[in-house]
């Protein structure tokens, strides 16, 4: 079960690049991402036993993450189909490789408990996810993709280091020298506290870099921004999770160890910060991907700041996870329509999107109240739940600037997105050859579908697995 | 044999000082190259023989002394660029910093708990130091193959920590660690083409076009 999780994307990379046809390669794609999607809902399902040694364990966690990014990708992956279509004037071999090599290690990340392997998988998806923002071939791309490759590289890097310590730590204590997240857990009370602060300052700061907590966060608009609105999802939706995955592993183990206090400040700290910078930049935004980049900031300032209250803001946390990925999917997936449509990001040319295109502009305009957290929606019910725990828990400083800034953040972004999806389409405005079809409008839609359902309605099994997940946090 | 590795990690400290201070690149790559092919000696030096690790030493020599020097220089030919003009931090300053740092580093190993049989070598502290080299490198050059070479020194920094770890690293991951970092400076080395061929330089302070007003 679990190799098939990670092999059979990895063949269906080698498919794609071997199929020399650029309208066939989104479709094999899709079925590929399928697949890992039916083999995600089995696993889930009929839990797979840890495998000999320890190495791969699906726990509830990575069930959680996994099954955010299956989906994502698997919608993602139907839209490539209908996106690609339009953009037939360079080849898609790269990008649609590259999306199946990130999905088998965005798997890998889900189900290993080896700090080690999860380091390498990680890195892989910061490696592969760097051809597709450079999609484009362009001067700003390139930019781009060179910040994201840099820094999410060096961010990286500085996560194996700390790594490193923590291995040092077990080989100095004299227990049984291992990376595997279990065995550090046990034995985490006889690690020397020197080595495992300067692991977790570390690891805070590279998995941080790779999330985008502000102030590591400054690749993010520029990879947004410049990258399809396709890559922008998986980016936004998909490997933001991942590293938040690793930063919550590190969370564990700091349960186990008197670190937990200060991993926990941090995580706040770090939080909060991201959504201050988020209002201030969201404002005024006149590019309306780099205003979504800045919304990631601020959504991975917001899980940051859940787990670091601790508490029921845990669940929120968890919940939120999967409401901000879906939802992320439906906002990049409608901006990209709209950017191929207009030709153009700027919202100074970009008006009157729900005249020209009904659809893509409804998208984005409901996919705005569903990440700003308003009712019905899932990320309302996550959002409610951390602000709540916050206040019940009595950090009222702590609430009151989560409240603000969320506040600012509506009023900035309404400034962008209403005027981008009301009023008449300028007349100057280009006409290019896009127009809304099933294969465009059906994935965010049915993202849009999900993050609706969820935010009235959360199935028995989805909410058992999130209890589950958030008691593997939970202070004892 | 560990007095010997002591001796090549104080050369890899000194290759991190002439990174730090030269400007021309092409002598730069072939500095970092000479430090990956000590790094692929050091393990040799610490460790009983295996063929295991006889076949590790093999690729971090190729892969670190060949594969990426080659592929950086040839980056570099195709530029037509021979030197970092105007680092945003002078040489001078940027070596006393380099200094500072590595002073510190023996100070931080210093007060951390070690295992006996690393306490007298300075395993610990030179892989502090050389990642700090590769960190202040990265920081203060405008070049992007700058960049890219102190992206190498901080990884070679990480390396020489990964030799006290033998024991729980599996080789498997280790290996993938290894690749990893051949293949993100490869995708570097062709961003760093792609970069040249866009603006006629490789100057990352011209990639200034996505600035926040």
């Amino acid at each position: 079960m679990f190799a098939a999780l990670i092999i059979l994307p990895l063949i269906g990379s080698a498919v794609t690049w071997l199929i020399p046809y650029d309208r066939l390669r989104p479709k094999v794609l899709a079925f590929f991402a399928c697949v890992h999607f039916g083999i995600t809902l089995r696993m889930l399902i009929y839990t797979p036993s840890e495998s000999p040694g320890g190495w791969f364990h699906l726990d509830a966690l990575g069930k959680i993450v996994l099954l955010s990014t299956s989906i994502l990708f698997m919608t993602c992956a139907f839209y490539s189909i209908g996106y690609l279509f339009y953009r037939r004037e360079r080849s898609n071999r790269l990008l649609c490789v590259g999306v199946l090599v990130c999905l088998a290690a965005a798997s890998m990340v889900t189900i290993t408990h080896h700090l080690g392997l999860m380091w390498v998988a990680l890195e892989t998806t910061t490696i592969s996810m760097a051809p597709l923002i450079y999609f484009n071939r362009n001067a700003r791309s390139i930019e781009a993709t060179w910040k994201y490759l840099l820094i999410c590289s060096v961010g990286v890097a500085l996560a194996l280091i700390g790594i490193y310590f923590l291995a040092y730590a077990t080989i100095v204590a004299k227990v049984e020298p291992s990376l595997l997240l279990d065995d550090l857990m046990r034995d985490a009370g006889k690690l020397s506290s020197g080595w495992v602060h300067a692991a977790f300052v570390f690891l805070l700061v590279g998995f941080g870099t790779k999330m985008g907590l502000a102030p590591l966060h400054t690749w993010k608009p520029d990879a947004y921004g410049e990258a399809p609105g396709l890559v922008g999802a998986l980016l936004s939706g998909g490997l933001v999770n991942l590293a938040f995955l690793a930063l919550m592993r590190i969370y564990q183990l700091s349960l186990a160890t008197k670190e937990i206090i200060f991993f926990q400040n941090a995580l706040i700290v770090m939080g909060l910060f991201s959504m201050v910078v988020a209002a201030i930049f969201m404002a005024k935004q006149a590019d309306f991907k780099r205003m979504l980049a800045y919304s990631s900031v601020e959504h991975v300032g917001i899980m940051a700041v859940a787990i670091g209250i601790g508490g029921r803001a845990i669940l929120g946390a968890l919940f939120h996870l999967l409401a901000n990925s879906l939802t992320k999917g439906v906002l990049f997936l409608a901006s990209g329509n709209i950017h191929r449509s207009y030709n153009s990001k700027n919202t100074d040319h970009v008006r009157g999107a729900l005249r020209r295109l009904p659809w893509s502009g409804g998208l984005f305009l409901a996919g705005f109240i569903a990440i700003t957290g308003s009712p019905p929606f899932a990320p309302f019910i996550s959002e409610f739940t951390i602000i709540s725990s916050a206040f019940i828990q009595g950090r009222m400083l702590i609430g009151a600037i989560f409240l603000i800034s969320l506040m600012i953040i509506f009023i900035g972004m309404a400034l962008t997105v209403l005027p981008m999806v009301m009023g008449e389409v300028p007349p100057e405005s280009e006409a290019t050859s896009y127009s809304d079809t099933v294969w465009t409008v059906g994935p965010p839609l049915f993202l849009l579908l999900l993050v609706f359902i969820l935010g009235v309605w959360i199935p028995a099994p989805l909410m058992a697995l999130l209890r589950d997940a958030s008691a593997l946090l939970e202070v004892h | 044999m560990i007095s010997l590795a002591d001796q090549f990690l104080v050369l890899v400290l000194l290759i991190n000082f002439i990174s730090l201070g030269t400007s021309r690149l092409i002598f730069s790559i072939r500095a970092v190259a000479v430090q990956g092919v000590i790094l692929g000696i050091l393990p040799g030096l610490i460790h009983p023989f295996s063929w295991h690790l006889v076949a590790i030493t093999l690729v971090i020599v190729t892969v670190k002394g060949f594969v990426i020097p080659q592929l950086l220089g040839r980056a570099v030919r195709s530029a037509e660029i021979k030197r970092e003009a105007e680092p945003f931090l002078g040489y001078v300053p940027t070596l006393l910093l380099g200094a500072l740092f590595t002073a510190l580093s023996f100070g931080f190993a210093g007060r951390l708990p070690m295992l006996p049989e690393h306490q007298n070598y300075m395993f610990v502290p030179a892989s502090i130091a050389t990642l700090m080299s590769g960190f202040l490198i990265l920081t203060t050059r405008r070049k992007a193959i700058s960049q890219v070479i102190g992206y190498l020194v901080l990884e070679n920094g990480i390396f020489i920590f990964g030799l006290l770890l033998a024991e729980a690293m599996p080789v498997m991951v280790e290996a993938g660690a290894l690749l990893d970092l051949l293949v993100g400076t490869f995708v570097m080395g062709i961003v760093i083409n792609q970069i040249s061929r866009e603006f006629s330089s490789l100057d990352t302070s011209l990639l200034t076009s996505l600035k926040e007003e």
